[in-house]
This record gives C-alpha cells, structure tokens and sequence, in this order.
C-alpha cells in the first residue's frame, strides 16, 4: 500500500476550532460590540455635557433667553433670537440658491445630457466643492466675492431701496456674501443625495414617459422629478441642516451683529458663528450662555437632521420595497 | 376590416397624415431646448466658485511657497516675512491624534453593523446616531470638548483639539467601513465557513482584507475633512506661534493651518494675508492629495 504522499503536509486534515480559537471569537464579539456602544455613550455624554454646562443658564434666564434680542455681557443680558434668526434666514437663503443649483447639476448628472467624460468631470468639480474647507471660503469670501457683489448690491439699494430686502446699503460683511458662500458649500451635499434619489428611479419609468412621446424636459419635469421627489425633499432638508450648523465662513462673512433684519446686504449673526467669535474670550458667565445657545443650536439641527434622514429612508423604501 | 385600414393609410398622401415629428421651434420642443440651456448656466455657474478658489489660491497663495514660508514661525504685526511651519506640523499632529482614535474604534464598530449583527436594536441605533452625528455642527464638537477635556485640564491643548476632529471623523469612518464591508461577496465569507472558520477568522481572514480599499478610502476621506476643519479647533487647541514642544507640548495651545487663515484673514496687514493665502493653498494641497488617494485605493472591484 502506497503511503500518503502528503503526509509530510497535512498532519491533520480537519478538526474543530481550539480553544484559542473559540476565544480570538468571543474576544472580538466582545470589542466590536463595545465599539459600536462607545457611539451611543458618545452621543449621550455630548448631550449630557452641553445640558449640564448649559443649566445653570437655562435656571437663570429661562425661556426669555430663545425670544429677546440683547447680548450684553456687562449688564448679563442674554437673548438669542437675533442668532436664531441669523441662522434660519441664512440658511434659508442658501437652500433656496444652493437647492435650485444642487437639483439642477443632479438633473444634469443623471438625465443622459452629457456623455461619460463630460459628466465625470462635472462630478468631481462637486467633489471639490465639497473638500475645500469652511475657511478657505471665508479668506474667498472677504478677498473675491464681497468686492466682487458690491457694486451690484449698492446700485440694487440705490434704486430699489424701498424694498425690505435690499433696505441698506453694503458696506463689507452682510447676509448675502454669507449666504452665497453657504448655497456653495451646501450645494455638494444636495447634488449628492439628489443624484441617488434619481439614479433609484427606475430606467423603464423614464423609456414609458418617452414611449406616450414627451420630450425630454416633459419627462424629467413631469416623471423623473415627482417619482424622485421624496429623496430630493431629503437632500434639500439635510443640506438645510448643513447649512444651519455651518461656522467659520459665516463668522468670518457675516458681520457678527446682533440684529434682526430682512435686509440682504445688512450684517446679521448666526447661533454658530456667536459661539465661534464670543466663546475664546467669554467669562466664565458668558460662557454659560454660551452653552445655552450651543443647546439650542444642537437642538435645531438634530430636528432638522432626523427630520432628513427620515425622509431619506421612506424615500429609499418606496423603490427598494424593504 | 383592419386590413383595409392599413390599406387605405397607406394609399393616402403621406403629407396630410398627422406629423409625427416635432419640428425645432414647435412650443414643447422649443421649452425643451430652453431648459437644457439653462441647466447648462447653471451647471457652469455653480462650477464658477470652485475656478476662482482656484485661481486665487494659486495666485495669491503660490507667490509665497517656498521653504521658508513652510518651515518659519509666524510673524508678528508688523514684522515682514515669517512662515506657517508650526501650523502645518500643528494641523498633522492633531489629524493625527484624532486619526489614531477614530479609525480602530470606528472601524471595529463597523465590523459590528456589517458583519456580526446587523439587524439587532444596538445596530440600528449606533447606525442612526452616526448618520446624525454626519450633520452634527462641527463647532459644536469643539463646545463639547472645551466643556468636558478643556475646563478639566485647565488648559487648550494639541490633545484637546485631536479629540475634538476624532468626534467628528468617527461617524465617517463607521458609514464608509460599513459600507465597504458589506460589498465583501457573500460567497467568499461563506466559502470560509465552509471550511470551519470561526467568525473572527472569517472576519480577519476574508471580510477586512477583502474590503480593506474601501475601508481605507473611507479613513482618507474622513482624515481629509479633518484637515480642513477648523471650528472644533478654535476653542480646543487655540493657537500658538510656536512648534510643538515633545510630548510636554501636546498639552499646551497648538497651531492649525486652518486657525492660521481665520485670525490672519482679519488683519489689516499685507503679510499676514499673503500668510493666510499661502496657507490656504498648503491645506487645500493637503487636502486633495488625500481626496486623490481615496480615490485611486477606493476603485471598487465587485
């Protein structure tokens, strides 16, 4: 009888797991287990650590905090609705421009416009919207884009000055730079989400509209848009809590005053960009105030966000039938 | 009765049949073209800002690159010259602590949503609390870290600040892993199985090796973000003017390229602005080098 030539190789051919090996599992059940804990315990001990910074502020000046508009460390006055304000009017602005460009590149990206080459070139110009950082916006913002809308937003106030929205003149930081640097830097983030809500619709929805003879334009409007609306309304909702959250181009853009205005071209201030330019230098009961104010701005987005992200899966639902 | 139909469509004069075709100025064609029109503007307009970020980072930012500009302290008001080096060693440092928390934890956590148990209720939640914590505002990150590391230690600090971008790398990293992981063929993880693997052999032999482009793509992603950040860094680490001093020195204020560009963007000297320029381009530069690596390691292979 021949001897197994292999012998020599293989010194056992199978057997179950050793105890080393039972445990290597047991071990690394243990640890991914625990670090997909620390993400809980993270996000519990951030919001218990901005609510327990923030209360003795929240037991001193109460819900007048949300609605009255004076910040004067001197006299302990503090209000943040002019903050409030600054943050919602900018970042509305920005999702109406930001918001109209997204859809529009995602339309452009999708809908068969361009031949291969040409679109991947116009994807990556998104991308690189998306990388370059806050303050570099910010340095652009000050150097190129106020010299830039000057004139224009000076002539607009001269002649149509009676309309709220161009009621002052601009004089250097204001709303508008702030807000089209915002529409720039949520823009990425719409087109995103809102090129995967058209890519889940399905190609046979697109040949039906063509095969009852619409044009191109009748079928992404009348087809394409609706079918994809509820991943849009998403990439629209979270590009608006993007731009809420936003900071240093708007600290540096914005103008950092306490006021309530409609105007474009006055200067406003945001929740973000008050604690980015008061929080280095605030005493210790500022400071307070401060973290009553970062409350109210986690508070905002994570509404805002979970408001998105649900949308997001109910849209994703909808095609992919889970 | 259909036969005679056809046949009587087809004696007819071809002309008086109904047009088929549109013609080119007919009002929906004409709406059509019109809307492509704009769409093109707009997809230019858009395109506009990144080209003039561009062209003043490259003008502006590039007359100032060479090594002393890189390697010298910053200068004070009125003095000429003077460098961004401390910032550029300040920024790697602090991406690098922040690195150094965020990708085992969030990589392992990724293992977990993908691999171990994706469907149980600490999944799910883990997996939703890192898509919210995605559009968490990234100041707010560093209030956090100003309230529990910064008041405790009693001083702003590299350390301080590092923690603060591994909170905000961490989501990033556990979605990209995740992700990438779940894009390892069933048939490979099964074919181990097969032949007896634990799940941990499986997951170390097959899943992470297999999946590891992606996972890292995801990591250069989330390393690149971090680089730009600056609002988690503005009350953790601070600013310094002077190179981190050894391990001693990762306890006290730092400098960052992208603090740099915020304080010297606001002074009304010419220096200090050509500074933040060149700056800015050195971090936008950084920046790409690892968008561009991502890139080129994340190429998808299933």
């Amino acid at each position: 009888m021949a001897s197994n030539p292999f012998a020599h190789v293989v010194t056992k051919v199978s057997g179950p797991p050793s105890a080393v090996d039972y445990g290597a599992d047991k071990l690394l059940r243990g640890v991914v287990w625990g670090a997909a804990a620390v993400i809980l315990l993270l996000v519990a001990y951030i919001v218990f650590e901005l609510g327990r910074q923030a209360f003795p502020a929240m037991l001193e000046f109460g819900p007048e905090f949300i609605y009255s508009t004076t910040w004067d460390v001197q006299a302990k006055q503090f209000g943040i609705l002019p903050e409030i304000w600054g943050t919602l009017y900018s970042s509305l602005l920005a999702l109406l421009l930001g918001g109209i460009l997204g859809v529009a590149i995602a339309i452009f990206l999708t809908q068969d416009f361009l031949d291969h080459r040409v679109s991947n070139v116009f994807r990556t110009i998104v991308e690189m919207l998306a990388a370059i950082p806050s303050v570099v916006y910010g340095l652009w913002g000050i150097y190129v884009l106020i010299p830039l809308i000057r004139p224009g937003a000076n002539w607009l106030h001269d002649t149509l000055g009676w309309f709220p929205f161009f009621g002052t003149s601009l004089s250097g930081p204001g709303m508008a730079p702030a807000a089209l640097v915002l529409a720039v830097m949520i823009l990425p983030t719409v087109a995103a989400i809102s090129v995967d809500a058209f890519k889940r619709v399905p190609y046979k929805v697109k040949e039906a509209a063509y095969g009852m003879g619409t044009t191109r334009w009748e079928a992404i409007l009348k087809v394409m848009l609706p079918s994809a609306s509820s991943g849009i309304l998403a990439a629209l909702v979270l590009g608006f809590g993007r731009a809420l959250g936003e900071t240093m181009a708007l600290a540096m853009l914005i103008g950092n005053s306490n006021q309530i205005s409609l105007s474009l071209f006055a200067p406003a201030n945001t929740l973000a960009s008050l604690l980015a330019s008061s929080f280095p230098e605030a005493g210790p009961i500022e400071v307070q105030a401060l973290m009553y104010a970062a409350i109210a701005l986690l508070a905002i987005t994570l509404l805002v966000n979970i408001f998105g992200l649900w949308i997001m899966k109910a849209a994703t639902r909808k095609f992919e039938g889970k | 009765m259909t036969g005679n139909i056809s046949q009587a469509i087809l004696e007819r004069d071809l002309d008086s049949l109904p047009q088929l075709k549109g013609s080119v100025l007919e009002g929906r064609g004409l709406r059509s073209r019109i809307y492509t029109g704009i769409t093109w503007l707009l997809a230019i307009l858009a395109a506009f800002p990144l080209f003039s970020v561009l062209y003043m980072l490259i003008a502006k930012g590039g007359a100032r690159i060479n090594w002393e500009t890189l390697t010298e302290l910053p200068p004070s008001a009125f003095e000429v010259g003077g460098g961004i080096g401390p910032a550029i060693v300040g920024t790697g440092v602090m991406v690098g602590i922040g690195a150094a928390i965020s990708i085992p934890i969030g990589i392992l956590a990724a293992i977990y949503l993908a691999e171990i148990d994706p469907h149980a209720k600490l999944a799910q939640i883990a997996r939703f609390l890192a898509k919210v914590l995605t559009g968490f505002p990234s100041i707010l990150a560093g209030v956090f870290v100003y309230a529990s590391l910064v008041v405790a230690m009693k001083s702003y600090s590299a350390w301080a600040g590092g923690i603060a971008l591994a909170v905000l790398m961490l989501p990033t990293v556990i979605l990209t892993a995740e992700e990438a992981l779940k894009q390892v063929p069933q048939k490979m993880k099964d074919a181990a199985y097969g032949m007896g693997c634990t799940r941990a052999q499986v997951i170390s032999k097959v899943t992470l090796p297999t999946g590891m482009p992606g996972v890292i793509t995801g990591v250069l992603l989330a390393v690149a973000g971090a680089a730009g950040e600056s609002a988690p860094l503005l009350f953790t680490a601070l600013f310094s003017t002077y190179y981190i001093n050894g391990w001693e020195g990762l306890s006290e204020p730092t400098s960052s390229l992208s603090i740099l560009i915020y304080n010297f963007s606001g002074m009304p000297y010419d220096n200090q602005i050509e500074l933040a320029w060149t700056a800015s381009l050195v971090l936008v530069l950084i920046i790409l080098l690892f968008n561009i690596l991502a890139r080129v390691l994340g190429r998808q292979k299933f």
